[in-house]
């Protein structure tokens, strides 16, 4: 059910890592496994040369700042429209949700769902954890929390992918995917496969 | 901060894997040293990725003299309580209990630093022993690995705190990235065997550097920064990114400062837009020549 590395028929064709901060390059280097060609965006009119975009993990208040600075939110949310797809790992959850309680900042606000910041506690409550991700098959998706969000609500037509306990860590509306985790911190690519997948749904 | 979500009781905390991973997120960022909860509100709207909480910066740990230690606990809990962004603390160099009391009060990272008076000449805290992660300086590749072997998930390179003054800022991170292009060149076990041996580390960590051609963990830069462009310059040398000190609290208009160095950080290699940002900033600290600071009074050979 998962299509073989390198096979592009069903993979997107050029996928963007917001490249402002955070850690796109281990993004970068996962989508470079996949063979998929990848190019770490700063400008907005780099938008227009992708058909998927990862927003990488890093600081959300420190990303939305720069980004809104250099037109790329509002730029981002015309290619949202326009289908393109957007997959937020942490950091990057936090700027495509349209709900970020207590957060003054600047967000894309793009996927219908509450998202609650730093929601386990401080570093020291980090954590690394097994999960059953359903869409990703039976196998157990090893992942990585740190300072992490949750998503506390989910709107309509959004699908929950993937809870820890209680908390929901992974969910999808349409073509925008959004994770707590950090799946590109470890070497399974199953994640990213289904990301660059949903741009052929 | 208060958090009702719990993971999986099978969830594993405090691993390598969690500690260079936060460094990861800290990549192409700003970090502020910062004295007061305002400071820190100034640093987090400029964009910084994480502050430092500090009693001093390191311009006036200088002039005043005398041993400087671990903040109060106070100043840190009113700078964690005023942000969001991660809040970093110093340590003594040696002073594990320190770094206990930094653990228990519940900061992001602890900065094991020269910055401060060391506590032990003998021995640097084991970081291994702790859940939160350490970030340590370092002038050249064979302490930064000196550091990492001990535990630590993320390196600085040292310059000179407190100076404004980029000079050895840039001495120790070319020696740090030319030490690890010398590594990746030898090619032969033997001496690779014989670099082990002379930077008293184990010949994996050895073949690691020089295998990937990287750190293990993520390098920023610090001592000295205080424009627009000295943080470019840092980045385009092979920095992941800056701390900055006394650059920004000590200047002009701190606040625009501060936000300027965080765009040419991120823009580095975009020469038109780190010389928009530094137009009409105000006066930068007024820095100190090397050759003013007696050896003595050095803070960058504190460490080994």
């Amino acid at each position: 059910m998962h299509p073989a590395v390198g096979d592009r028929r069903t993979l997107t064709a050029r996928a963007g890592v917001l490249g402002l901060q955070g850690d796109f390059a281990e993004h970068l280097a996962t989508l470079d496994r996949l063979g998929v060609e990848a190019v770490d965006v700063r400008r907005p009119e780099q938008l227009d040369e992708i058909d998927a975009l990862i927003i990488p993990g890093g600081e959300s208040t420190t990303i939305g700042k720069l980004a809104q600075q250099y037109g790329i939110i509002e730029k981002l949310r015309d290619r949202a429209a326009e289908g393109m797809p957007v997959w937020g790992t942490c950091a990057g959850a936090i700027f495509i949700a349209k709900d970020v309680p207590g957060h003054p900042h600047p967000l894309a606000s793009l996927m219908d769902v509450t998202v609650e910041r730093n929601a386990f506690g401080r570093q020291v409550d980090s954590f690394e954890a097994d999960l059953d991700v359903p869409v990703l098959g039976a196998d157990p998706f090893h992942a990585v929390f740190i300072r992490a969000p949750v998503i506390t609500r989910v709107g309509p037509g959004v699908e929950v992918l993937a809870r820890t306990g209680s908390s929901v860590v992974a969910a999808r509306q349409g073509r925008l995917l959004a994770t707590s985790f950090h799946p590109e911190l470890t070497h399974d690519e199953r994640f990213h496969r289904y990301f660059l997948s949903l741009g052929k749904s | 901060m208060a958090s009702q979500s719990t993971p999986d009781k099978n969830g594993s905390k405090g691993t390598w894997t969690l500690k260079t991973g936060l460094a990861q997120m800290l990549k192409g960022g700003v970090i502020m040293d910062v004295v007061t909860p305002e400071h820190a509100k100034i640093a987090e709207e400029a964009g910084a990725v994480a502050v430092m909480a500090l009693e001093r910066v390191p311009a006036d740990i200088r002039a005043a003299g005398g041993v400087a230690r671990m903040s109060d606990p106070d100043i840190i809990h009113r700078i964690m309580d005023a942000v969001t962004i991660p809040v970093m603390a110093k340590c003594r160099i040696g002073h594990f209990v320190e770094a206990q009391v930094l653990e228990a009060i519940g900061v992001d990272y602890i900065d094991e630093s020269e910055v401060l008076t060391p506590a032990d000449l003998k021995h640097h805290v084991d970081k291994h022993a702790f859940k939160v992660p350490f970030v340590c300086g370092a002038r050249e590749l064979g302490e930064a690995l000196r550091r990492i072997n001990e535990g630590a998930a993320m390196i600085r390179s040292k310059g000179e705190a407190g100076t404004g003054n980029i000079v050895e800022a840039v001495t120790h991170i070319r020696a740090i990235t030319e030490g690890i292009r010398e590594l990746s060149d030898l090619g032969l076990m033997a001496k690779l065997e014989a670099k082990a041996e002379e930077y008293r580390v184990p010949l994996e960590l050895i073949q690691q550097v020089a295998t990937d051609g990287k750190l293990p963990v993520v390098l920023f830069c610090a001592g000295g920064i205080a424009t627009p462009a000295d943080a470019a310059l840092m980045m385009q040398l092979g920095a992941e990114g800056n701390f900055v000190g006394s650059g920004i609290f000590k200047s002009a208009d701190p606040a625009r400062r501060a936000k300027a160095i965080v765009e040419a950080t991120t823009h580095f290699r975009d020469a038109k837009l780190v010389a928009d940002v530094s137009r009409g900033l105000g006066e930068a600290m007024r820095g100190l020549s090397l050759e003013s600071i007696p050896a003595q009074e050095r803070l960058a050979p504190r460490g080994w």
